[in-house]
């Protein structure tokens, strides 16, 4: 069956009722109905977890909570990456909760210089979006040499060198066992057991009590076999990678495993197939012919099938800005929650270094339109106040029709921010698309109201054009 | 004493401080009250007659052989069928189209091979303007020459691009930018269906009263190849429209602002007019960064629905991913590291596509050649069977990587 919501009743029923507030909500009941939303997880309540007199209701709470998708955590000693953790196999069934970590390899034949650069790159990737800092999240170490001793110092300089969780690859335990003496205080991901060496690479991991990932390239039955089969060897932090072949021989594959493995796990429950999914677009790097540009490209295509289908944790090789640009913007899109439009406060912002003279703009909330417009002005290096009032998080374009761009909302937040003060004129400049509400704007605010452009990039231009001291006084005198 | 319990005795050793190590040699047994003791680093084996006084540790089989396990396929039952739509008409069909495509009729979500084959392949059209129009710099430099004669831009689409079929946009038509009348902008669409044979689809300028007229020229001669009116929504007088675009067999394409509800209530009014199979609609798509994640949803809700027996979003779907370009990151010019927008440009659009497709998009509108033949070679690949695969896995786990 797939994940039904529950009702914030029946999660309130299992909690204290005492009302304590030590989860930081007003009451239980508010609690409740945040954990109902997966915002918050049920530890926050420590009543419930440390006193043993709730014990049942704990375990209750957990096993109506528990995801489709078991989450794993991978750590290393200064972070936390969340592999998996997910509910439903479709966005709009609820929301996907954990963006799928993107992992950077190296492997231990690099030099140093090489090693730096690219850990530099995994570590301070950085894309600004919507007020977002957009990043990379592990490091994939990887044997060449397949020696012990040689993975151990390129485990051990990566580990020095980085603050990143990290994925330690090989087929060998031997070479494994050697890499995790060098990663203390942390909790790496383990690649990977098969069907030949699961048993050194299960006792590893219970040894160790650290994640497995289980790898049965293009095969899902002896996939499943072995994730049973470590089951009871009593390891639960698992995670599934049933291959990620590339081209006209295998994408298809690709596609269909992880879809097939999802729907199981979200539709059907099978718990075999409920641990999260491991994608490795570097696949491509060893099974594509062709130039780095073109392996890069069919990289960045892979993941991003991924990324839209399933996958909860990525591999990648390339490094270079435009595979991974699109990669976490489509990341962060797609794990967008659809409950909750992305909004920014309303309120007043003040772009560049305005004067009583500077215009005054309004526009919504919605994030997008936010940054967009704000993005727009400061392009065009204008100084001006803008208002932002609260359309619930909706575009311009569809707050107008869908009466969410209130004139009563730009009034309170004229109101608020005090601009009258600040400024000596009396006009605001309206988005172009609310240029049917002006006459009600002007009616709400008691100020005049400057139709601007219908698209934000032409506001330079317009500002330039329209903003002139004639026209004030003109408007002002009106 | 076996090593076992020699292992056992220099672990509690370790564990207990020679106190109590001492006394358990003294008395052999020793009962532990409220410790507990961590036994990691201890293999225990258990064996009947093993002598492990007081101390319990967890007894845990584990498995020493594979457990083997089939995999199932998922059980999924779907009641609902896509329309097929067919787009252009050969000589035989009454038009003179050197081929036609027939999209829709899916049965499961889109490349659900592991259950049903793709009925019919989607179709990747290539965006044409009936006047010089501004255009990112990575797309220009392909048609810089040809872009006063759309005409010669379709053929350059079709004979060197590849282009399955072409949209061409009335742009011009638009009473802000040269208001081109109806009878002018037909005579564009005949020239354009002179120089290329794949099917055509036109599309207008966006304004909901021009768009009327210019649809009704337009169909009126290109009467008979079944062309594609790209679009109709619900600020048009459909009344008007409707019935024209019948008479003269076009298929047309419905708009609607990332909105079901709104989807369901035009397509519901076009009924009125139009046979259902001449129906596709366009829920809207946004590039990457741009909301695209609306677009998906939405995309994917439509056909979910269509699939659960939603007659009224049971058509193909158009998906303008031409849209992708509207992100800065596709074009604007950036710090090295992010490399040439003239690669950022193309990977922006493919993606775009590429998540439409995964969504259940069936007729692609898009510009960059090379964005249009990656899509293409996805499709082509998604299209296989999902069981024959590559016998070697890729090993990319021990493998120099360049």
């Amino acid at each position: 069956m797939p994940w039904k919501a529950i009702s914030p009743i029946e999660v309130y029923k299992l909690l204290p009722r005492t009302n304590c507030k030590k989860c930081g909500e007003e009451n239980c009941m508010a609690f409740a109905v945040r954990l109902v939303n997966l915002e918050v997880k049920p530890e926050k309540c420590t009543p419930l977890v440390e006193d043993p007199k709730y014990r049942k209701n704990y375990e209750k709470l957990k096993e109506l909570l528990r995801p489709m998708v078991r989450e794993i955590e991978v750590r290393s000693e200064k972070k936390t990456v969340i592999i998996g953790g997910e509910y439903v196999m479709f966005r709009h069934e609820m929301t996907y909760l954990n963006p799928p970590p993107i992992a950077i390899d190296v492997d231990d034949t690099m030099d140093k210089e090489e090693l730096a650069k690219r850990i530099d790159i995994a570590e301070n990737f950085r894309y600004e979006y919507i007020g977002r800092e957009l990043t990379l999240d592990l490091i994939a170490v990887r044997s060449v040499s397949n020696d012990p001793e040689q993975f151990k110092k390129t485990v051990r300089f990566v580990s020095n060198n980085s603050s990143l969780p990290l994925v330690l690859c090989s087929l060998n335990p031997d070479v494994i066992k050697a890499g995790l003496a060098e990663v203390p205080g942390g909790r790496p991901l383990l690649y990977a057991a098969t069907k030949d060496n699961w048993r050194e690479m299960a006792e590893l991991a219970r040894k160790h009590d650290l994640p497995l990932v289980v790898s049965s390239p293009g095969n899902l039955d002896m996939l499943m076999t072995l994730a049973n089969t470590l089951e009871k060897y009593g390891l639960s932090d698992l995670a599934l990678d049933p291959g990620t072949f590339v081209g006209s021989k295998g994408l298809s594959y690709t596609l269909s495993a992880f879809t097939m493995l999802r729907w199981r796990a979200c539709n059907e429950d099978y718990r075999l197939a409920g641990y999260p999914l491991v994608g490795t677009p570097i696949s491509v790097w060893s099974s594509m012919n062709g130039d780095k540009q073109t392996k890069a490209w069919w990289e960045a295509i892979t993941a991003a099938m991924l990324i839209t289908r399933y996958a909860d944790l990525l591999i990648l090789h390339s490094i270079e800005g435009w595979v991974l640009l699109p990669l976490v913007i489509l990341r962060f899109n797609i794990y967008t929650d659809p409950r909750k439009p992305v909004a920014v406060e309303p309120g007043l912002r003040v772009i560049g270094d305005p004067d009583e003279n500077s215009p005054v703009m309004v526009t919504g909330n919605f994030a997008l339109t936010y940054y967009i417009v704000a993005g727009d002005i400061e392009a065009g290096k204008i100084n001006c106040y803008l208002l932002v009032i609260d359309t619930e998080g909706l575009s311009v374009e569809s707050a107008v029709p869908g009466r969410k761009f209130l004139p009563e909302k730009v009034a309170e937040v004229l109101e608020s921010s005090g601009i009258a003060e600040k400024v000596k004129h009396r006009i605001l400049i309206i988005p172009g698309k609310a240029a049917r509400l002006s006459g009600d704007i002007e009616d709400a605010t008691g100020w005049k109201v400057m139709v601007g452009p219908l698209d934000s990039k032409d506001i330079p231009k317009f500002v330039e054009e329209k903003w002139r001291p004639e026209v004030i006084e003109e408007l002002m005198k009106e | 004493m076996s090593s076992l319990e020699e292992a056992l005795r220099s672990k509690l050793s370790e564990l207990l401080g020679s106190k109590l190590a001492e006394a358990l040699e003294k008395y052999g047994e020793l009962v532990l009250e409220d410790v507990e003791i961590e036994v990691d680093e201890l293999e225990l084996v258990l064996h009947p007659g093993a002598i492990v006084p007081a101390l319990k540790p967890p007894v845990e089989v584990r498995p020493l052989k594979l457990i083997e396990t089939k995999f199932e396929k998922p059980k999924m039952e779907w009641t609902g069928k896509v329309v097929e739509v067919k787009l252009g008409a050969t000589k035989s069909e009454g038009g003179t189209r050197d081929r036609v495509h027939i999209v829709g009729g899916e049965t499961v979500p889109a490349f659900y091979m592991f259950a049903e084959p793709m009925p019919h392949p989607p179709v990747v059209a290539m965006d044409v303007f009936d006047m010089k129009i501004r255009l990112p710099k990575a797309i220009k430099v392909h048609f810089e020459d040809v872009m006063d004669d759309p005409a010669e831009w379709a053929k350059r689409c079709v004979e060197k691009f590849g282009a399955e079929m072409i949209n061409l946009h009335l742009v011009s038509t638009d009473p802000y930018i040269k208001d081109t009348p109806p009878s002018e902008a037909a005579k564009t669409v005949e020239e354009v269906l002179q120089a290329v044979k794949v099917p055509l689809c036109v599309g207008g300028s966006g304004d909901p009263v021009k768009d009327v007229e210019v649809f009704k020229k337009v169909a009126d001669v290109a009467e008979g190849e079944r062309i594609v009116i790209n679009s109709l929504n619900l600020d048009m007088k459909l009344d008007d429209i409707g019935p024209h675009l019948k008479d003269k067999d076009c298929v047309v394409i419905a708009f609607t602002p990332m909105d079901l509800d709104k989807a369901r209530e035009l397509n519901r009014k076009l009924y009125d007019y139009l046979p259902k199979e001449r129906i596709m609609m366009d829920t809207n798509i946004a590039g990457i960064g741009y909301g695209i994640e609306y677009g998906f949803t939405v995309m994917e809700r439509a056909r979910l629905a269509a699939l659960m027996g939603d007659k009224e979003l049971q058509h193909p779907i158009v998906a303008g991913v031409t849209n992708a370009w509207a992100a800065r990151e596709a074009w604007i010019k950036m710090d090295p590291y992010w490399g040439p927008k003239e690669i950022r440009g193309p990977i922006w659009e493919a993606i775009t596509g590429l998540v439409a497709l995964l969504a259940g998009a069936d007729y692609f509108m898009m510009m960059h050649p090379f964005s249009i033949k990656t899509l293409k070679e996805i499709i082509d690949y998604l299209g296989k069977s999902p069981f024959e695969i590559e016998e070697t896995p890729p090993d990319w786990v021990s493998a120099k990587l360049g």
